[in-house]
């Protein structure tokens, strides 16, 4: 049972989940990789969950992610009921809802810096040039990346590599960006610059960031956190108060 | 679809050594294809030219049954005058026919006064004749190019065989149409060079010397050789003529001519068909090698790329629109060998018929030259097979892709 039971459901949450559970079988075993797990995401929150290795971070991601399905509950994702999304429209509403940023970074590496950015609104988006040229400069002015725009992503460094991934979840301007342990390729220092980046593009675009990572260092930089253990919630904490249910 | 393009030419780039053996292939494929059509075509072209233009004609008009027992010369079954004249009321009125030429068709013995051999003879009227089968007058290889009444034209064994040259005297002897036999002194006008081809070492005489010889009261006709301006049409204009000439009919209500194309005409027919064959397998050879080929690279880059995949499938892009992508980077394959292979083979045919190296013989006649020339339609039906076998080619590995599961792709190592 998880320690925030999610009520009085309203369209103004990002995110709801009620009762969410995850099995995934193995030949004749099923192992529940997340058990009755409930909360909300208020938009513009800049949210982390945390936790060890196996806990249910990537899952409860990739199931906010419409990349998977909960086996059990209710999850409502920017107002949509994703259990009832097929395939062809989970991908759409991936495109229009959602950004992602990976641990790897996954940039395209036949395209450019400018053209891993510029790829969601030509591919998903169908944006006409103009505009599309319009958005990718606005966001790489934002990460800082507009001298390495024509570069190929074995070019540059890690850190730039995040900083475009950043640019890319954000220039189909969506409502939610999620970011499965975004700096657990990045040394210190450049993770704490990439959170500030997410927290910066948060604030400007007022945009709701939820991350996962298992790195202590860098949890302290969220406003929510919620911690699981065991496929379980077991803690909420909200900057400058505590709530464990 | 330009940025489609793009993505997929920058893919292929990606792999350059395997996209390099792979567009090779295919062009080595293209040319060689290309090549064997162009030669063949060429081969086929010349000894249908050599056939129809030197002796047969383009199609031949008989009374029905002549060609049936056209190796014993029937003279009873030859066109009475009135049947000819409606023919060539036909004929002439016809704008596909450029010409055509009557001939008695008869056997005959050719004495020098001291050996007598059997002989096959053509009656013609020369100037009909000449412009009906063109290449003719190029056959005679002593002489004069021309034929006069009490001249004849003699096909080059006989001369060798008989030691007979132009100028000398000679008697043909043939049985006539009531069984008796008549002479007539011929000078030999000119040396026929064999051709290929039924009625290719026959010999050649005026027609009305025929006639005398035959000791015909009316002038009486063993067939009617045609020559049509467009030889693409021979096949319409053969059943066009067929049709027309279906209403002449006899007096026990059966149709008194019948028609035949040279391929009716000439067992040669059976060797095009051969080669029109053969280029369907050397085809299928190519579709072969390039859907192999474009399979397997795709499949590897499927394979290679599946992480990929599962970020681009991530980040929205629909199903089909993956599919895409594959099936673009097939067509770019496919299109670039063709490109490359179409350029190099059409160059290649070029300097063939350019500089005349592809020579051969065909039965007696040596050190033909062949020059090679390509359709511009033989070039876009080969190139259209191999971009769509590329695709075809592609779908399978693009659709494995389009429907692979983004969080199972992501997780692949």
């Amino acid at each position: 049972m998880g320690l925030i039971v999610a009520e009085n459901i309203s369209k103004d949450y990002q995110v709801v989940a009620t009762k969410v559970s995850k099995d995934y079988r193995t030949g004749e075993v099923v192992v529940r990789a997340l058990r009755d797990v409930s909360f909300t995401i208020e938009p513009a929150s800049f949210v982390s969950f945390v936790g060890p290795s196996g806990s249910g971070k990537t899952t409860l991601l990739n199931l906010v992610g419409c990349l998977d399905k909960p086996t059990e509950g209710k999850l409502t994702v920017v107002g949509t009921d994703v259990l009832k999304l097929d395939r062809h429209e989970s991908a759409q509403f991936r495109g229009d809802n959602l950004g992602f940023i990976f641990q790897d970074f996954n940039l395209i590496p036949v395209l450019t810096v400018f053209e891993n950015i510029e790829y969601p609104l030509i591919i998903v988006k169908n944006t006409a040039a103009g505009e599309r040229r319009k958005r990718v400069m606005a966001v790489l002015e934002a990460v800082g990346m507009v001298d390495q725009k024509d570069k190929y992503p074995d070019q540059i460094s890690g850190g730039q590599k995040q900083r475009v991934a950043v640019a890319r979840a954000l220039v189909s301007d969506p409502n939610l960006v999620l970011a499965d342990e975004p700096t657990a390729n990045l040394d210190s220092k450049t993770a704490y610059t990439i959170i500030e980046l997410m927290k910066k593009m948060r604030n400007e675009r007022k945009t709701t960031f939820i991350f996962s990572t298992h790195d202590q260092k860098i949890v302290g930089e969220a406003e929510i956190i919620y911690s699981l253990a065991d496929g379980e919630l077991v803690d909420k904490q909200v900057k400058g108060g505590k709530q464990n249910g | 679809m330009g940025n489609l393009f793009k993505i997929a030419v920058r893919n292929l780039f990606r792999y350059k050594r395997r996209t390099l053996l792979t567009v090779s292939l295919i062009a080595i494929g293209v040319i060689f294809v290309l090549g064997y059509i162009s030669i063949s075509g060429s081969f086929k072209n010349m000894m249908i030219g050599q056939i129809t233009d030197s002796s047969l004609g383009h199609l031949q008009v008989h009374r029905k049954g002549f060609l049936a027992s056209i190796e014993t010369l029937p003279l009873n079954m030859n066109l009475k005058p009135q049947a000819v004249k409606k023919l060539e009321g036909i004929l002439s009125q016809q704008a596909e026919v450029e010409a055509y030429s009557p001939r008695i068709k008869f056997g005959g013995m050719f004495s020098n006064f001291v050996e007598t051999s059997s002989i096959r003879l053509n009656g013609i009227y020369p100037e009909k004749e000449f412009k009906a089968v063109p290449l003719l007058t190029s056959r005679i290889l002593n002489g004069s190019k021309t034929l006069n009444r009490g001249e004849i034209l003699i096909p080059e064994l006989l001369s060798r065989g008989m030691k007979v040259k132009e100028g000398d005297q000679i008697v043909i002897v043939a049985t006539n149409q009531d069984g008796s036999v008549n002479g007539k002194q011929f000078k030999v006008a000119g040396i026929l060079e064999s051709a290929t081809g039924p009625g290719g070492r026959d010999g050649y005489v005026h027609i009305e010397d025929a006639r005398e010889v035959l000791r015909m009261g009316e002038m009486e006709i063993s067939e009617v050789a045609i020559r049509i301006k467009d030889f693409g049409k021979v096949d319409a204009f053969n059943r066009k003529l067929d049709g027309l000439l279906s209403r002449e009919v006899n007096k026990e209500g059966k149709p008194t001519f019948e028609v035949h194309g040279w391929q009716q005409l000439s067992p040669f027919y059976n060797i095009t068909r051969m080669i029109d064959m053969m280029t369907i397998f050397i085809q299928l050879m190519l579709i072969s090698v390039v859907l192999i080929s474009i399979m397997n690279v795709m499949i590897m880059a499927v394979y290679e790329r599946i992480r990929e995949i599962g970020t681009i499938a991530a980040i929205g892009t629909l199903p089909g629109k993956i599919l895409s992508m594959f099936v673009m980077e097939g067509f770019c394959l496919g299109g670039l060998g063709v490109v490359i292979g179409d350029i190099m083979g059409t160059i290649i045919i070029y300097i063939l018929n350019f500089t005349g190296l592809v020579t051969f013989d065909f039965g007696r006649q040596k050190g033909i030259v062949l020059l090679p020339t390509i359709a511009p339609m033989d070039v876009l039906i080969i190139s259209a097979i191999v971009i769509f076998v590329s695709v075809l080619a592609s779908l399978q590995p693009a659709f494995k892709a389009s429907r692979m599961e983004p969080i199972k792709a992501l997780r692949h190592v």
